[in-house]
Formats: C-alpha cells, sequence, structure tokens
C-alpha cells in the first residue's frame, strides 16, 4: 500500500539542495541555532577518497580516458580526474528542448554540489548591474550599496584572493593576497596594456593564507578535482561538513525534492521527496524552506508544487517562475607564442585557473555594436600532461620520429588560450517550463526548454574574437583556434557555460517578479529561494560569488522574520 | 554493487576480465569508483610483474608492429628514451581491451599497414627494410597525401600518433622528456625571474 513516511520532528527550516546556496543556508541559519534538515539529491561526499587531487595520469591504467576508452570517442561526460559532482545527462533524469532550439543542462547530485568543482572565479556585480542604465532588463530590488556588506561577508568567509583596483566594472572587495602572474601572463598584460585592456590579478576562491581553520593553498593547480585540504573554497567542506558538527543539521542524501507541501492558508508545511534508494515518498516537516536546487531545478520544484491556492505552481500567480532564464556567453580562442617557445622549465602550477584576468573594460564605450560586456579568462603553463595534451600539436607538425618529438618539447607550454564571458540579456524566447507529456524516473515532471540568443550576444561574441586575436597577435603569436565566420560567430550553446539564472526572479513588483529582495517569496512567507533562480540579469560576473551574498542575506532575514513570528 | 573495500584485489582483477568481456557487450557496469579501484589493482599488480605487460587485446604480432610503429613515432635519442620503452603499445592494448570500437581501428588498422606492405614491398611492414618502413611512414603521416589509396592508412596513422603521444607523455619517461615539474605541494608559488626574462625578451615586449 502506497504510504508517505513524514518526520515527526518539524525543522525550523528545510533547504533543499547543498551548492552554494544551500551550503550557505545551512551555514547561517545553523550559526543562529535553527535546526535545519537538508536535501540533497546526490550521495555524501568524501573528500579523501573522492577527490583524486595529485594523482598523475600513469598511475591510472587508462590515464584518465575512462574504464572504456570513452575519451577517445567524446563519450566522456566529465572529465576522470574532477571532482565526482554532476553531468550533462543523468541516467533517469531526463530534460526536454523545444524544437528548434538548443540548451545543455549540467546538473550536480553530490554534497557540495558544483561547487567541488567549480572555477571559484568571485567577481562582485557592480553598481550598474543592479540598475542597469541601459534599459535593456529591469533593475534588481537592491543596490550595490546595499549588497555590499553582504559581499564583505561571503569574501570573508569562503577567502577570495584580489587587489583594489578602484574600477566601477570591478568593484574592489574584502581579498587576500593575490597570486604572482606566470610568465604567459606576464606576457599577456604587456600586450593588454599597449591595446588599453586592464588585465589584474584574477578573483579567485582559493585562500592564500589560512582562513577560518581551512589551510593555506598548497598550489598544486588542480582545484577543479577536487581539494582534500579545502583550501579551494566549497560549500561541502567549507560550510556543511562543519555545520554538521553543531548537531542541528540532518543531512538527508538520496533526497530528490518532488514538491513542496502546503497547509490551507497556502504555507509551506512540509517537503516531499523520493528517497531514491528505496523509492520510497517521504515527506519532511518544516516551518519554512530555502529551495537552492540550482537555478532550473528551483524552478522546476515550483511549478510542480500545485495546490488549490497555487494552482499554477507555488508562489507563481505572476506566471513569471521559468522565465527570464538566461546563461553567460562564451567563447574561446588559443594561440601560439613563439616568444614562449623552450622556455626554462619550472613549476607554474599556481591556483587552479589563471592568475590574473581582464574585467570589462569599455563600460563607457557608445559606439560598439553590442549592449554590456564580458571579461576575459585565460590559460596557459606547463600543465600536467593528460591525454590528449598533445593531439593539436601533433595535427599542427603531422610526421613522425625526431622531428616531431623536438617540437613537442620545444612547444610545451608556449600555448595561450583565451574565454570570454559575457553578459546576456534576458529574452522572451528563453525560459523554462514543465514538459506536459515527460517525467523523470520516480514520476517528477521534467522541465522543457526553450533558448536563443540575440544579435546582442552574437555581436558580443565577435567582439571577444577580434579582442583574442588582437591580444595573441600583440603577443607575436598566430591565432590557432576561435576565429570562424559562422553567423553565430560560434557562440557558446545555451546554458554550456553552467551558470543558468534567472527563473524565480526577484523584483519590487509582485505582478512581474516572484520574489521580493531578500529572496522570499511574495506571496508565501515562509519560501525562500537561494540559488541564482532569484537574479534578474546575468552581468558578466560569474554568479556563485553573488549567490553566496544573497543566500546570506535571505539566511539573516529569515532567522530574524523567524525569531519576530513574521513567519 | 557492494562497497568496493569488500573485495580483494584478486577477485578486482577476475572483475576486470568479466568487464572486458561485459564491455564488447556493448554493457557498462562498472561503475567509475570501482573502475578505478580496479585500475589501481591492475597497476600494481603489474608493478609485482616487474613491468612485463602481456597484451589483451592484440595477437602477438599485431602488438609487435604496433610497437614498431611506436618507436618510429616516438624514437629515443640522446635527450631520453623513447615510446617503446615507456610503453606505449602496452597503453593502447589496454585500451584496444577495453573498447570494441578501439580494437576495430587497431585491428583494421595494422591490417592495412601490412597489406599495403606486402602488395609493395611482398613482406609484413615487421619484415620490412627501415627504408621501407619509412617510407610508407612518409606518406601516411601528412594529410597532403590524402587519396582513395592512402586514406585508410592516412586515418589510421593519426590514431596512432596521437595515442602514441599521449601514452608517451603521460608516462614518467616523457614528463621528463618534457621537464613537467609541476604537481608538487609548495608553500608559496614563485615565478624564475631568467624564464619572465626569456620570454620578455624574446617578444619585444619588455
Amino acid at each position: 500500500m502506497f504510504q508517505i513516511t513524514r518526520t515527526p520532528q518539524v525543522y525550523d527550516v528545510v533547504v533543499v539542495g547543498s551548492g552554494a546556496g544551500g551550503g550557505t543556508a545551512v551555514k547561517v541559519l545553523t550559526d543562529l541555532g535553527l535546526n535545519v534538515a537538508l536535501l540533497e539529491a546526490g550521495p555524501m561526499l568524501n573528500p579523501q577518497k573522492d577527490f583524486k587531487e595529485h594523482l598523475l595520469p600513469y598511475q591510472v591504467d587508462h590515464r584518465g580516458a575512462g574504464a572504456h576508452a570513452e575519451l577517445y570517442f567524446g563519450r566522456q561526460q566529465w572529465g576522470f580526474f574532477n571532482a565526482p559532482n554532476g553531468f550533462w545527462d543523468l541516467p533517469g533524469e531526463p530534460y526536454t528542448v523545444a524544437q528548434g532550439d538548443q540548451f545543455r543542462w549540467f546538473r550536480s547530485r553530490i554534497v557540495g554540489g558544483r561547487t567541488n568543482h567549480y572555477g571559484r572565479i568571485s567577481l562582485r556585480f557592480s553598481d550598474y548591474d543592479f540598475q542597469p542604465e541601459d534599459g535593456l532588463s529591469d533593475p534588481w530590488p537592491v543596490t550595490y550599496e546595499e549588497m555590499s556588506p553582504w559581499y564583505d561577508k561571503a569574501e570573508g568567509f569562503i577567502g577570495v584572493t584580489g587587489t583594489k583596483e578602484g574600477m566601477r566594472t570591478a568593484p574592489d572587495g574584502n581579498f587576500l593576497p593575490p597570486v604572482a602572474p606566470r610568465v604567459h601572463e606576464i606576457l599577456i598584460q604587456k600586450a593588454s596594456a599597449k591595446l588599453g585592456i586592464p588585465c589584474i590579478p584574477s578573483r579567485m576562491a582559493m585562500l592564500t593564507k589560512p582562513l577560518n581553520g581551512r589551510a593555506a593553498c598548497h598550489y598544486c593547480s588542480q582545484c577543479g578535482r577536487g581539494c582534500r585540504t579545502a583550501s579551494a573554497f566549497s560549500s561541502s567542506q567549507a560550510m556543511i561538513f562543519p555545520a554538521m558538527k553543531t548537531g542541528r543539521l540532518n543531512l538527508i542524501t538520496g533526497a530528490m525534492a518532488r514538491e513542496l507541501v502546503t497547509d490551507g492558508s497556502g504555507k509551506v508545511t512540509a517537503v516531499s521527496y523520493v528517497d531514491k534508494a528505496t523509492r520510497s515518498e517521504k515527506q519532511v516537516r518544516c516551518k519554512a524552506v530555502v529551495v537552492a536546487a540550482s537555478a532550473c531545478e528551483s524552478a522546476r520544484l515550483l511549478l510542480n508544487s500545485k495546490s488549490t491556492q497555487h494552482p499554477n505552481g507555488i508562489g507563481n500567480s505572476s506566471d513569471v517562475v521559468g522565465k527570464y532564464l538566461t546563461d553567460t556567453t562564451g567563447h574561446s580562442s588559443s594561440g601560439f607564442v613563439p616568444a614562449l617557445a623552450n622556455l626554462p622549465r619550472h613549476n607554474s602550477d599556481g591556483i587552479g585557473g589563471m592568475h590574473v584576468y581582464m574585467p570589462w573594460w569599455l563600460h563607457d564605450d557608445k559606439k560598439k555594436n553590442f549592449p554590456r560586456g564580458y571579461h576575459i579568462e585565460l590559460g596557459g603553463g606547463f600543465g600536467m600532461p593528460e591525454l590528449g595534451s598533445f593531439s593539436g600539436e601533433c595535427a599542427r607538425q603531422e610526421g613522425y620520429g625526431k622531428a616531431l618529438k623536438d617540437k613537442i618539447r620545444e612547444n610545451y607550454g608556449a600555448y595561450v588560450h583565451f574565454s570570454g564571458r559575457g553578459e546576456m540579456i534576458p529574452n522572451k524566447d528563453s525560459w523554462c517550463e514543465i514538459d506536459p507529456q515527460r517525467v523523470d524516473a520516480w514520476g517528477i515532471p521534467v522541465l522543457r526548454f526553450h533558448f536563443k540568443w540575440t544579435d546582442a550576444e552574437i555581436n558580443q561574441v565577435r567582439h571577444m574574437q577580434e579582442t583574442f586575436s588582437s591580444i595573441i597577435e600583440g603577443m607575436g603569436g598566430t591565432v590557432l583556434s576561435g576565429r570562424t565566420n559562422r553567423s553565430d560567430a560560434g557562440i557558446s550553446t545555451g546554458g554550456s557555460i553552467i551558470h543558468e539564472a534567472g527563473t524565480v526572479r526577484m523584483g519590487a513588483d509582485p505582478k512581474t517578479s516572484v520574489l521580493n529582495k531578500y529572496c522570499q517569496s511574495h506571496e508565501v512567507k515562509n519560501l525562500f529561494v537561494c540559488d541564482a533562480a532569484p537574479f534578474v540579469s546575468q552581468p558578466d560576473k560569474n554568479v556563485t560569488l553573488s549567490i553566496v551574498a544573497f543566500a546570506w542575506r535571505a539566511s539573516e532575514y529569515l532567522a530574524e522574520e523567524m525569531r519576530k513570528g513574521n513567519v | 554493487m557492494s562497497n568496493s573495500a569488500d573485495y580483494s584485489r584478486r577477485d578486482l582483477l577476475r572483475r576486470l576480465g568479466a568487464s572486458v568481456t561485459v564491455a564488447a557487450a556493448g554493457e557498462n557496469w562498472l561503475s567509475a569508483q570501482e573502475a578505478q579501484h580496479v585500475h589501481e589493482a591492475v597497476a600494481q599488480d603489474r608493478a609485482a610483474q616487474k613491468g612485463k605487460y602481456t597484451p589483451k587485446a592484440l595477437n602477438s604480432h599485431e602488438f609487435s608492429t604496433l610497437q614498431r610503429l611506436t618507436d618510429l613515432i616516438i624514437p629515443a635519442d640522446e635527450h631520453s628514451q623513447g615510446a617503446l620503452a615507456a610503453g606505449a603499445a602496452d597503453f593502447i592494448d589496454f585500451m584496444c581491451a577495453a573498447s570494441d570500437d578501439m580494437k576495430e581501428i587497431y585491428t583494421g588498422g595494422l591490417a592495412w599497414i601490412d597489406d599495403y606492405v606486402q602488395r609493395h614491398n611482398g613482406k609484413t611492414f615487421l619484415a620490412a627494410d627501415p627504408q621501407q618502413q619509412n617510407a610508407l611512414l612518409d606518406l601516411i603521416a601528412y594529410r597532403k597525401h590524402e587519396s582513395p589509396e592512402l586514406g585508410a592508412g592516412i586515418h589510421f596513422f593519426t590514431w596512432v600518433r596521437r595515442m602514441t603521444a599521449d601514452a608517451y607523455y603521460t608516462s614518467p619517461i616523457g614528463m621528463k622528456d618534457l621537464g613537467y615539474m609541476g604537481n608538487q605541494a609548495v608553500a608559496e608559488f614563485k615565478v624564475p625571474q631568467e624564464a619572465v626574462d626569456y620570454a620578455l625578451k624574446r617578444s619585444g615586449l619588455a
């Protein structure tokens, strides 16, 4: 007989999702003395066992190709050595894309979510991101001045490298010392300076000093594999594990949230979830809920939570849930720089990723043919030799024998890479909804995506190409990839930069937004959303730091409202 | 599947054999963690056999031919040992055992090479003179020689060259050849001034 198991305990708050937003909520709420249950759809993380940090390719027989040589046939979803945390295709968890559209959806299913592997680029949104001056997207219900103290808290806790630069497009923060630029980065800085492009120390969530009980970085550059010493920020290691020690957190793994359960007044009283291991339905009761399942997954949970009070999905009388979906624009180029050939050997690892980057520099240029802007990420150096590291070299040099061997040695470390990460303007053709015909393996209706870039994004990507070519040529190098005459300028597929945002947006007006400025539902006072879903726009600054800042603020607000009896 | 800590190394090695068979049937039943566990066990087992590799997918003629190809692609020189000593053919055979698609590429490609040399020189590639072996590689190592006659050989050589480079440069010998010095735990990240000066001087950006 079908039976729902319901917890006897009523938690103060149930948090759905354990990534940057959920982790922050758990940390802040348990610190404030609340009893919290955390639902994570994936398994527990054990960093000592799960992270493949420091493992060299030859220490694994397939060297990273996968047990069935998947890498060689394009069947590998996720690098073998990367932190084990998510996939583009999850067994039993399909999604659909409207005909004619393209969208890819990366889902993470493990404690800590994408923070176990993410690039850790930590950029504050600037004043004009919150209050756009061009009128092309709606203003946020908060200003930079209101958010600045919360960024201070977020940076002070997770630890972010950087330097004070006084640039409007890249507001200064509460920084740890930066890391010295690598050789290719020094060349890039010089070449950029000649072009009038600022290239400043990167802002990354890696500890250049010990912080909050976490050890300083040991500079192995393998942050993407997960960091056993937690010197690179992850919500699992820096927030959730410590919260478990307070005795106020009940972590429930393998729990796929199905629906927010409401009472006659429309308030949330429990979260219904599927225990994946037993495929049984359970409910965890609560006084309030923080949904932080990742932008689109949070929208899905709201849309699937229908009741008499909420026929359209909980908190969705505005019909805005699922709308305003954005991803970051992306385009990459690589180049060969002869000045770096036969470079004297040294350890160029450093922190995982770039030590310098280019913030957007043309904010005041009114002549360009696209709105908003992008920042530039970059790479190069003596990377760990991996499968595929020299495939490009082999294809360019061709031949065989000593000549090929000499060329590979000579050119090792002489390549540079640039990636543009830019702002997409929300548009009416980019959104998600419940697919009326499909359910996942647990019977939960799945999302259907609609996604289109516009000329605003495509012209921006064309500008990236020109910029990357100018920098590479300015270093005396040759452009090897990234130049294209395609009509879409080779823009990334929607979703593929893994910065989805905006499907449960905040705003001052309940008719055109779902949440207020505290990420609290306009309609359901004990419902909060704390990932990138509340974001009104997609500035060219990676969303994670802002997710932490907004979740921190929302969690403190929620605790205070509960104390006052308002929730 | 139960906890991977539960089974012994012997069990794992037996299961590896089974996984190859099952993989041939197109079924993927080893989880990533289990597979890693299996591979670590294989590495330990090989270390115990003092590095001697027994081909798992290719027959001995195919394997010897492949070894010769890898030796020609990345030879030993005054700088370092080559792909033969680094066991590049071992890795490729291991990948052939892991994937039927890969095995097809190699058994087919190696047969194409023997067939070509048989037609032109009346013997197998292995039995051919070094000049005859080089003459074939001088053709199939370049895309500009693309033709109906050579296309399959060029396509195959692209695979062997790429995977030989993969195997060689991810081996201790190849990493040393490159001068790779990373994967260390250090207290501070420093860039040698000598390297900065070298690049700045050559770039004209100083």
